[in-house]
């Protein structure tokens, strides 16, 4: 044991060019964000912070760059924490039902059911972009928060947890609620609902994240400037222009991008651990 | 699995059934089924008209070297991007249930990646690289690397591939950390009491115990490099220098929107539904598996 002891620093050792390697990019682009642009254009650019942090993040949050068409990064926000608050509470609120209906009823197609929904796991949107695509256009729903969210929504992740979870409820509950004359919907609403909060949060944190992170679909169905999510925002600062990328706006817009999902992982860190292990089993 | 006691009834059921049957009708089962006519369909390039072709979009898909190229792309890049996401995540784990103090500052600041888009982790790891202003450009430089990825295809590949893993390193060791604690200490013990070394124990007892969690991973982590790496491709390199990094997802969309050959990218749409469902269906045999014998 005293030689285990001794070496016993080798772990830490590890885990610190662990978290070096996790965190040097982040830092960077932090400092990048405290620049000016001209002090980034040096390169290599300075590894401490400069001195227009305030100046670089309230010009990106009100004004945005001169290659986001007059959108300001908190309108960007804005439409990104929509698009991800549709997401998340759309596909909880409706998979608790169908989840409901599955378990604790016996009527006709209810395995077709349960399969067509299940199916979807199958297949992300990445896969059935273009012609999900043409659908949304059809619909009338480009460019609105609908058309960004709903085919997002079409999935089964959460139905399937719910569903778990559904099935490790004990029987005498439902029996004690059928004596005490409760109907499906008291039942659902006073017992299967509050029994469910923890499972609702970790998913909300995961549906969020998943929600706020997305990429391919809304650079396809946001045409108009000022529905820009904050993750292609950065995409359309950096663009292909002739005129000089502003860095330091862009790293400032990237960590303002990191910071909500990562405020929520900090802030739910058990749930968000929990749902996840448990929504993938 | 079902339940003993239920409700009776049909119609409360259907209505609670209902917004998400919709749903997935309109959003889901209408593209997939869409893609599936697509990809049997040829059309003048105006889109005018369209008539049947049969298998025509997919024979021109296999024949098309671009294509076959973007597959290997494809391949490789899944199978760096698994192995390096893959091992310093069991790492780390390891590590993080090893150590007495530290062990939540550790986890907590290895899952913040997880937090950040793909997309994010792309620009991250651009801002780094860059040939004209990136830091770790600038190093390399200074130590004789000739570094350039927006013309070396290998730098390239190498730099979406490094982005690509660093984002997914969190999710594998929150995983094997999971599995790591489910592993009962009295097997560890007892091994010890024998007078079994820690690599010894490690590569008998819970190297054997985490191949599930294992399996279960190389799965999601092929997934993901299939198909939620596009932001990364799209930051980074945009596919280039001369689709040296252009893989499937990238193909579709730059051929399907940029193109606008759409029967093609419904071809591919479906090739890449194949794809998926296969993998799939490899998971969930697997789970089966180890349900019934866990």
């Amino acid at each position: 044991m005293v030689s285990a002891k001794s070496r016993a620093w080798i772990p830490h050792a590890i885990l610190i060019a662990g978290l070096l390697v996790v965190l040097f990019p982040i830092y960077v682009a932090f400092v990048a964000s405290s620049l000016d642009l001209a002090s980034i254009l040096e390169a290599p650019m300075p590894l401490l912070p400069g001195g227009h942090l305030a100046g670089n993040f309230i010009g990106a949050i009100t004004a945005g760059t001169a290659k986001t068409s007059g959108v300001s990064v908190a309108r960007m926000m804005f439409n990104s924490l929509v698009m991800a608050l549709i997401i998340a509470v759309g596909k909880i609120a409706i998979s608790l039902p169908s989840a409901y209906a599955v378990v604790f009823f016996r009527f006709p197609l209810r395995k077709l059911c349960f399969w067509a929904i299940f199916v979807t796991l199958m297949l992300p949107v990445e896969v059935r972009i273009i012609p999900t695509y043409q659908i949304v256009t059809n619909l009338g729903l480009i460019d609105r928060y609908a058309g960004l969210s709903l085919p997002l929504v079409a999935s089964a992740t959460a139905t399937l947890l719910f569903r778990q979870f559904f099935l490790t409820i004990p029987d005498e509950l439902v029996e004690a609620a059928k004596i005490d004359g409760a109907g499906p919907w008291r039942f659902f609403i006073d017992t299967v609902i509050p029994l469910s909060t923890t499972n609702i949060a970790a998913l909300f944190v995961i549906l969020f994240i998943y929600g706020w992170n997305q990429y391919l679909w809304p650079l396809l169905v946001t045409n108009t400037p000022s529905m820009t999510t904050i993750v292609i925002g950065i995409r359309q600062m950096i663009g292909n222009g002739d005129t000089q990328t502003e860095w330091q706006i862009v790293m400032a817009t990237a960590i303002l991008a990191m910071a909500p999902p990562v405020a929520v992982v900090l802030l739910m860190q058990r749930w968000f651990v929990r749902g996840l292990v448990e929504s993938e089993k | 699995m079902d339940r003993r006691v239920v409700f009776s009834g049909w119609l409360f059921p259907a209505v609670l059934l209902l917004p998400q049957l919709a749903v997935t009708v309109i959003f889901f089962f209408w593209p997939a089924g869409q893609a599936i006519v697509q990809s049997v369909q040829g059309g003048d390039a105006f889109g005018l008209s369209t008539r049947f072709v049969g298998g025509d979009n997919f024979a021109t898909l296999f024949a098309d070297p671009n294509y076959l190229f973007s597959f290997g792309v494809t391949a490789f890049f899944s199978v760096c991007v698994a192995i390096l996401a893959l091992a310093p995540g069991l790492l780390l784990a390891v590590m993080v249930d090893r150590v007495v103090r530290g062990a939540t500052f550790y986890k907590t600041v290895l899952l913040l990646p997880y937090a950040i888009a793909p997309a994010i982790a792309g620009v991250l790891w651009m801002f780094l690289f860059n040939p004209t202003i990136g830091v770790v450009a600038a190093w390399l430089r200074g130590a004789g690397v000739d570094w350039n990825y927006l013309l070396n295809g290998r730098q390239a590949m190498l730099l979406v591939i490094l982005a690509a893993a660093w984002k997914q390193i969190s999710y594998n060791f929150l995983f094997f950390l999971a599995g790591l604690q489910a592993i009962p200490p009295s097997l560890l013990e007892a091994s010890a009491i024998d007078g079994a070394t820690p690599q010894r124990r490690f590569w008998t007892i819970v190297f054997p115990l985490l191949a599930p969690t294992s399996f279960f991973l190389i799965v999601v982590n092929i997934v993901y490099a299939f198909f939620d790496t596009f932001g990364v491709i799209h930051n980074v390199t945009e596919g280039g220098p001369d689709k040296a990094t252009e893989i499937l997802v990238y193909k579709v969309w730059y051929d399907g929107i940029v193109g606008l050959d759409l029967g093609g990218s419904a071809a591919q749409s479906v090739v890449l539904m194949a794809i998926v469902i296969g993998l799939t269906a490899i998971q969930f045999r697997f789970i089966e598996r180890r349900v019934h014998y866990a």
